[in-house]
């Protein structure tokens, strides 16, 4: 078996110097009741070659996005990755070391997720960011939490613009702590009603920009109204790249935001593994849940990174520490950091431009079909459309024509009878004027 | 000695003084490097893309004003930076890596190459179910592999680590009391547990009752009978626990907790110990959860990405978070939502989307490549190499628990005292050696912890140079060479870091012109 180096005449010398006949006498502490004498019900091991021709036919079995027309959003999105991000991810040394227990010999993860935070902070123009979440939901159903400790309070808003899945998260996250959670309803633009269910047992509001029905959010008037309270805003950004563009949140007033970073290095991976992205202001950092590097200096007075601060969490504080979480994810960081460093300052903020400018002229040629109007005349790299019949049936017939042309709100919303013909469509530098040719052609079809 | 051209023929340094400080602050393949906040030039880019036609936005007038204070660099530098990073790292590709409860083993190449095909990697979670089947067929294979090696009868595969696992299993548990309209709040926690165990607990609304393990390093079901009643909701326990030690009297534990009402929770970060050999079910285990990064050999990844899926009994299954894959009239479909829970009763979601899938394809491929035989023998290697640790030092070091024990060997600092060497410095003088260290100062319950767990993927030639660095460092701390373990180490690309000075004074972000937030 080529991942175990022991051979016979090895196993037989270690028995010998351990003292023991067999391998069985060193499992005797399990009850007899539960030792499994017998092989279990599964196939035998397989060479390299059988593993690959077994999992590229399963492969095969779907449809991947970067072989059709290819325009879905609502929380993941696809990005071009330069090829130098999987290969320096792929370096032993990143891939195969562990979380930097024992910093002198892990001075390479440490510093890149110095650099990750750096980055992390300055886009979301907040003071100090952590070594990252799991992802973005977890990220916001944490930073709900962090919200009730700073303030003491025990009630949550949500937009009627949040991810619903997002939604979803938080609600589980806070059910058995007892905490209060309104969710506003649906909403595709404004929500002028939202600051009304602010009230002094208002932890925080939880603001999604851009929405998930991708229209912009101008945070201040909301930021001013929780303030008002005592409550916090938390906003929410599961398109990383939208940065490069809008406003930052932390520059609107936003006291903790939260994204998905997946947008940057990741890749769509069916959903995960993903990276959450955690910023807040410098005076609740110590209620800040996850890892953190800090720099310092070694006994030579020469500067090193350390995990830091983790009196905050579950290794040192146990059942009172701020989070449970142990491990963050590290190798995403990584990609997100390589990716972003490449882009640097002008490729970023030229992406975005080339995401915003893609959408605009999807939008247009989707909102000429009869059948199809835009609901959010405001967005970065996502929009709506309001069909004249249900979206789920026409995702399908559109995937039927070879075209992934969007997420039907209803899958996020079932039962909501409001969005039921709402289809959300996302356009990035990956999609050509030809592919926006073929979904606007197919979406014609479709709706005739 | 020299040549024609003055190129000296013999290496000669006998005049040779102390080695010398460079100009360049590198010492040969010893190479620092700068933050990538100071190699940057406004305007560079490492990526060319096209010019922007210059269309007006359509942003409700939400344009960024300011800079963002991203870096700028071209490839060549982006490149050189994270490879001269990553030679500042050790790594499971390097060398031993015995750090305890961490399962460092070998992360086969082929798992990274599986993962990468499009027909997993560039799926998107959102796409229509009809044209995702592979990847949901991906998902139900391992969750059946997940069932038979668990022997329990559901998987939720969604969480995305072991602690989010955790969250998973004593969710369930807290929504399964709640279902049957009691109040139960008390969980039972070993003194030796992770700390995620009680920090979990917390979570779900539990309090923490701590029970001490007993003089072989185990819980004793008598301890917990005493501590059993009507308000406990379980038990999480570690088995094999944190210790290295299997629990013996495991099966009389649950069946203890299961007749008082309550459940029990297993901590499956040590699983590699029992794959193949024990089945967590026939333990009387109501929610595992498996940690892939462990015994399934997903990459580590400098700390994470991992996976967590949770293993569930009959009793705890209907309580599974969404979403989950079924097996419908058209192939697999997902339930997603509340409303097509169909007689379950889940406790919500907690994730968006559907879980770690480049972590379930690796794991997979991991496991077809050991098959049903080779994960036996991986349990099997695992806990004859720790074994073959132990028993190569324990008369030079000190054991607090006599074995056999399962995959990892447990240490103490006993052998220390009176040297003036403490554990720390042990683990500091093995950087030297080239070694990343074990755990040390985990489990709490021993004094100057040192847990090693070399997994099934060193050879006996690995673990006999391993066990020679640690006897000749257990003996020559016992000699009085203190020296060597208090500057340790000397050979790494830091001394030791100020821990203090990090954590008093935090800079957690990079100085160069850092925009500030906004007023409140």
């Amino acid at each position: 078996m080529r991942y175990l180096p022991l051979n016979a005449e090895d196993r037989r010398a270690m028995l010998a110097t351990i003292g023991v006949r067999s391998v069985d006498e060193l499992f005797r502490d399990v009850p007899k009741e539960a030792r499994l004498d017998e092989p279990l019900d599964l196939p035998r091991h397989m060479g390299e070659l059988e593993v690959e021709r077994a999992l590229t036919s399963l492969a095969a079995q779907s449809v991947s996005a970067g072989s059709v027309p290819f325009f879905v959003g609502c929380g993941a999105y696809r990005h071009h990755v330069p090829a130098s991000v999987d290969h320096l991810i792929q370096r032993s040394e990143f891939l195969t070391a562990y979380t930097p227990y024992q910093p002198e010999i892990a001075q390479g993860t440490l510093q890149y997720l110095f650099e990750f935070q750096t980055m992390v902070a300055r886009l979301a123009g907040l003071e100090v960011a952590n070594a990252s979440m799991y992802d973005g939901s977890t990220a916001a159903g944490e930073a709900v939490q962090m919200a009730a400790r700073v303030t003491k309070r025990s009630k949550a808003v949500l937009s009627g613009g949040l991810h619903p899945q997002y939604r979803d998260v938080i609600e589980t996250y806070v059910r058995y702590q007892d905490d209060e959670i309104v969710a506003a309803p649906m909403a595709l633009g404004a929500e002028p009603g939202l600051a009304d269910l602010i009230d002094e047992d208002t932890a925080c509001v939880v603001v999604q920009t851009p929405s998930v029905f991708g229209t912009p959010v101008d945070l201040r008037p909301i930021a001013a109204a929780a303030h008002a309270k005592g409550a916090l805003l938390v906003a929410v950004v599961t398109e990383v790249v939208s940065l490069g563009l809008l406003e930052s949140p932390g520059a609107m007033g936003a006291d903790i935001v939260v994204g998905e970073g997946q947008g940057l290095g990741v890749g769509l991976n069916f959903g995960g593994p993903y990276v959450g992205l955690f910023a807040t202001r410098a005076k609740f950092l110590r209620q800040m849940p996850g890892r953190l590097a800090g720099e310092t200096v070694d006994a030579e007075g020469r500067p090193g990174y350390v995990l830091t601060l983790s009196t905050r969490e579950q290794h040192i504080r146990r059942e009172k520490a701020t989070s449970n979480i142990c491990t963050n994810s590290g190798l995403c960081c990584l990609a997100f950091t390589i990716h972003l460093s490449l882009l640097g300052e002008a490729g970023f903020t030229r992406l975005a431009r080339l995401n915003h400018e893609a959408a605009i002229r999807l939008s247009d040629r989707l909102a000429a079909a009869r059948g199809a109007e835009l609901a959010t005349p405001a967005f970065f790299n996502e929009f709506t459309l309001r069909l004249k019949k249900p979206a789920a049936g026409v995702v399908e017939a559109l995937a039927a024509r070879g075209v992934l042309g969007g997420v039907p709100a209803s899958r996020l919303l079932p039962g909501e009878t409001a969005a039921e013909n709402l289809l959300i469509v996302a356009a990035t530098e990956t999609n050509t004027d030809e592919d926006m040719e073929r979904f606007a052609t197919a979406l014609a079809e479709v709706l005739a | 000695m020299s040549d024609a051209q003055g190129r000296p023929t013999q290496p000669d340094i006998s005049a040779a003084g102390a080695p010398p400080a460079t100009f360049s602050g590198d010492r040969g393949l010893a190479l620092e490097e700068a933050s990538i906040f100071a190699l940057s030039r406004a305007g560079v880019t490492g990526v060319d893309l096209p010019e922007p036609k210059g269309v007006a936005p359509r942003l409700a007038g939400l344009e960024r004003k300011g800079a963002i204070g991203l870096p700028g660099l071209s490839e060549p530098e982006v490149v050189r930076h994270f490879v001269r990073l990553s030679r500042r790292n050790y790594a499971i590709d390097l060398g031993v890596f015995p750090l305890g409860s961490c399962t460092m083993k070998h992360n086969p190449r082929l798992n990274e190459k599986m993962a990468r095909l499009p027909g997993f990697a560039d799926l998107h979670p959102l796409q229509p179910v009809s044209t995702v089947q592979g990847a949901l067929g991906l998902i139900d294979s391992l969750a059946h592999w997940l069932k038979v090696l668990t022997g329990l009868p559901v998987i939720a595969m969604s969480p995305k680590a072991g602690a989010h696992g955790e969250l998973c299993g004593m969710m369930a548990i807290r929504a399964a009391i709640d279902a049957r309209g009691e109040r139960r709040r008390r969980v039972l926690v070993p003194a030796s547990a992770h700390g995620t165990n009680p920090a979990t607990a917390a979570q779900c609304g539990f309090e923490v009752d701590e029970i001490a393990g007993d003089a072989t390093g185990r819980v004793s079901a008598a301890s917990v009978a005493e501590r059993l009643g009507p308000d406990v909701a379980g038990i999480m326990l570690t088995n094999p626990n944190t210790c290295g030690l299997f629990e013996r009297e495991v099966r009389e534990i649950a069946a203890r907790v299961h007749e008082a009402g309550g459940y029990f929770y297993c901590d499956g970060a040590n699983f590699n110990a029992l794959v193949g050999r024990v089945r967590p079910g026939d333990l009387g285990v109501d929610a595992m959860h498996i940690n892939l990064h462990k015994t399934f050999s997903t990459p580590h990844g400098g700390g994470g990405p991992g996976a967590g899926p949770v293993a569930f009994s009959e009793a705890l299954a209907p309580f599974a978070p969404r979403p989950w894959v079924v097996h419908g009239a058209a192939g697999f479909a997902l339930v997603e939502a509340e409303g097509d829970a169909k007689g379950a009763k889940p406790f919500g979601r907690l994730t968006a989307f559907h879980g770690q899938m480049g972590m379930f394809v690796r794991a997979l491929a991991y496991m077809m490549s050991h098959g049903g035989d080779g994960l036996r023998q991986v349990a099997e290697d695992a806990v004859l190499n720790a074994n073959y640790v132990m028993a190569c030092l324990k008369d030079a070091m000190s054991v607090p628990f006599a074995g056999p024990c399962m995959h990892e060997a447990l240490f103490d600092d006993a052998f220390l005292e009176g040297t003036g060497v403490a554990t720390l410095d042990f683990a500091k003088a093995l950087i030297d050696e080239g070694y990343h260290p074990m755990t040390v100062y985990f489990p709490l319950v021993v004094h100057g912890a040192m847990l090693v767990e070399p997994t099934e993927t060193e050879s006996k030639e690995s673990l006999d140079r391993f066990i020679a660095s640690m006897r000749g460092l257990a003996l020559a701390a016992k000699a009085g060479d203190a020296a060597r373990f208090k500057g340790a180490p000397f050979y790494a690309p830091r001394r030791r870091l100020d821990e203090t000075q990090a954590a008093r004074k935090p800079v957690l972000v990079a100085a160069e012109a850092s925009p500030r937030a906004a007023a409140e």
